[in-house]
């Protein structure tokens, strides 16, 4: 039987596992991916929790996020594409102009 | 009649602003006229309000609220009576013909501007002074002076000798100022306001113990600014200033305060006859401590400036007796033929070119007959020889004090009057007769400029003539005063008269002899007496090893161990702590998108800690 502490912990591990992304992959792209895997995670949480306490303003929520995922990510891969163009790289070592 | 107190009040202010436009500029005459006219005004004011006052008695307005908080009600307020307007036609007098005299005095200094400025605030301040009618207004005063006092004593700031002199004189009031403040506390403490009405109506039913702190306190400040022992090292020094300053400030007005004050307070002071009887020993003291450095002095103004210290002494003395009126009427005569010795001073020092020693003159009768005439009425006044205007005022108070029983005060001030008609004449004789020194010197001396003679001839007549208002004076002025009565009989008094015109003459006659005669032999300088005198009793040297130098090294304790050592450092740490924690957090900002992504989970991880752990107590 599958109880909300299951998906709480699915939640939690996903999560982790953006944040391990977040903070090790040094690809731009693979960034992308862990920032989806955080805002996923997030969305089981709140599905979750609606359906556990019957609310259902957690689901209308979570289709706010996949909309503004959605939106993100199409805006933040036509910079990708563009960066690459320019400068033939997605390494984000290669990105330092905010160096002082 | 409001009008002519306030055009007598800001007229010098008006003049001092306006002077104070042109600081920067160079000289303009304009200044000068300006000053001198609205001090004329101020003066012709003055005298309108002192007919007035005699017509229809004393003038009392409020200009405005100055402080309201809680019980304590300051308003600027304003009285003139018998004694303020006394006091404000000799201050505007006096500071009328010094300014006139100094657009000839300064008319070659770079400073001649800024002169007028400081000397038409100082004029304003004295008013303030004078015609306040609470004791804040008074302090208020009297601390302006003392500023006006600290900018023309240092005048000539570049001068080390002159800056050194004007931080002198203007500690050391501090000092004494201390005193004035207490006893201003006490005075709130104990009445609850600071209006001279209402404290002197209702000082007989005060606590005697504190009437009598009240009036010693009062007197410590009167001490400072009159420069009695043991501050009166500082008036000798004040003479770095320029001429006319000294005749203005160090001898005719701001020195007086401290004598108008125990005046002022006389209700006060008649209360404690005790604390009068030590002013008044203090003032026979100083009197003759004064006269004695005189004697032997070769420093032209330093000369004048002890006989304004010995003079004030006479003043404390009537003041101290009770004689309240005479006191008031020495402090006027005073100020008219102190002010025409040093302005004939500054004649001389002109001439000479700013050479000061007495025994390098000699003989400038032939080249400035009318400053050498001017300054012998001047001395002879001094002296207090009949019909001259010292002759009544000193006469008085030796009579007062022979009245009061105190013959040993008495005879220290016919031993004053002795040594003052030596000193004076001695000057006079070394200065404008005898060998002429200053030719085998190279100097050439040459009479000043007309107009500056004219504007002394209204001190001289006086100087001659004040004398002969005793009467209408005594009775002017007793309105408010108390007055005070001789018991002596006639043959007595007429016995004083001629013991102390024969002691003064005596004086007189005895210098001309001797200086006549080439003066004294040098012999006299090698004697420990002569060395106490030009050494003035060794107090500047005393209070040199005394008080600055341990104070110097307590001072320097103060900044090497504990401002460097402890303050400093901490504040350093402090600056230390944040810069090199600055230093180190900068690595923080490499650029790099990776790391700051790493820094921002960081945050997220405190935060979400202190959401979960933290929980605030309500």
């Amino acid at each position: 039987m599958l109880t909300l502490t299951h998906y709480l912990i699915l939640s939690a591990i996903l999560f982790s596992i953006g944040i391990l992304g977040v903070i090790r992959r040094k690809n731009l792209l693979m960034l992308f991916f862990s920032t989806e895997i955080l805002l996923n995670a997030v969305n089981i949480g709140f599905v979750a929790v609606s359906k556990f306490y019957g609310d259902l303003s957690g689901q209308i929520f979570s289709f706010f996020i996949i909309a503004v995922a959605a939106s993100e990510v199409a805006v933040g891969l036509g910079l990708l594409v563009l960066w690459y163009k320019r400068s033939g790289s997605i390494d984000l070592d290669s990105i330092m102009m905010m160096k002082g | 009649m409001e009008k002519y107190l306030y055009i007598a009040l800001f007229a010098p202010l008006i003049g001092s602003l306006f002077a104070s436009l042109f600081t920067a500029k160079k000289k303009n005459i304009i200044t000068g006229i300006v000053t001198s006219l609205l001090l004329a005004v101020s003066f012709v004011s003055s005298f309108m309000l002192l007919l007035e006052v005699h017509e229809n008695g004393a003038l009392h307005v409020k200009m405005m609220d100055w402080i309201v908080a809680g019980n304590l009600q300051l308003p600027f307020g304003f009285v003139v009576d018998n004694v303020s307007v006394i006091m404000m036609v000799t201050v505007t007098l006096v500071s009328t013909v010094v300014h006139v005299y100094s657009i000839g005095y300064m008319a070659h200094d770079e400073g001649f501007n800024r002169f007028f400025a400081w000397l038409s605030a100082f004029v304003f301040s004295m008013l303030i002074l004078v015609m306040s009618d609470n004791f804040v207004g008074l302090f208020i005063g009297w601390e302006g002076v003392g500023l006006c006092s600290w900018g023309l004593i240092g005048f000539w700031y570049k001068k080390h000798s002159a800056s050194w002199a004007a931080n002198e004189a203007f500690i050391m009031n501090r000092v004494a100022d201390l005193g004035m403040l207490m006893g201003l506390f006490l005075i709130y403490w104990q009445f609850g306001t600071f209006s001279y009405d209402y404290v002197f109506s209702h000082i007989a039913q005060a606590n005697p113990v504190i009437v009598t702190t009240i009036g010693a306190f009062l007197f410590i400040g009167a001490m400072g600014k009159s420069a009695q022992f043991p501050f009166h090292t500082w008036l000798a020094d004040a003479m770095e200033g320029p001429t006319p300053v000294s005749a203005l400030i160090h001898a005719a007005t701001m020195v007086t305060a401290g004598v108008y004050l125990v005046i002022r307070a006389s209700e006060l002071y008649s209360l404690i006859p005790n604390i009068g009887y030590i002013i008044a020993s203090l003032g026979a003291f100083v009197a003759v401590f004064a006269a004695s450095m005189a004697l032997v002095n070769r420093d032209l103004k330093r000369i004048i400036a002890y006989s304004t210290l010995s003079q004030l002494g006479y003043m404390f003395v009537a003041a101290g007796l009770g004689a309240y009126w005479i006191a008031l009427f020495h402090l006027m005569t005073h100020a008219f033929f102190k002010s025409l010795l040093f302005l004939g001073a500054g004649n001389v020092m002109h001439a000479m070119d700013d050479e000061l020693d007495i025994k390098k003159m000699g003989g400038l009768y032939d080249s400035m007959k009318v400053t050498a005439i001017l300054m012998s009425v001047a001395s002879v006044a001094l002296c207090g020889i009949y019909p001259f205007a010292g002759f009544f005022s000193k006469d008085m108070i030796l009579a007062a004090a022979f009245n009061e029983g105190a013959y040993f005060l008495w005879f220290a001030l016919f031993i004053g009057a002795g040594m003052t008609a030596f000193y004076s004449f001695r000057l006079v004789m070394l200065v404008f007769f005898g060998e002429k020194v200053h030719k085998k010197l190279g100097f050439h001396p040459h009479e000043t400029y007309p107009f500056v003679l004219w504007a002394l001839l209204p001190l001289g007549i006086l100087s001659i003539v004040a004398g002969f208002f005793e009467h209408s004076f005594e009775e002017f002025t007793t309105e408010l005063l108390s007055k005070y009565e001789l018991h002596l009989s006639h043959s007595v008094e007429m016995m004083l008269i001629l013991a102390t015109s024969s002691i003064a003459i005596g004086g007189v006659l005895f210098a001309i002899y001797k200086y006549r005669n080439g003066g004294f032999s040098k012999e006299i300088e090698k004697s420990g007496v002569y060395k106490l005198l030009i050494n003035q009793y060794y107090i500047p040297d005393f209070y040199k090893k005394a008080v600055l130098e341990p104070y110097y090294a307590l001072s320097k304790f103060a900044w090497k161990q504990i401002d460097v050592k402890v303050i400093d450092f901490s504040v350093d740490l402090i600056a230390k702590v944040l810069y090199s924690s600055g230093e180190k957090s900068r690595k923080m900002q490499s650029g790099n998108l990776s790391d700051m992504l790493k820094w921002m989970v960081v945050g997220i991880v405190v935060l979400l800690a202190l959401a979960i752990f933290y929980r605030p107590v309500m």
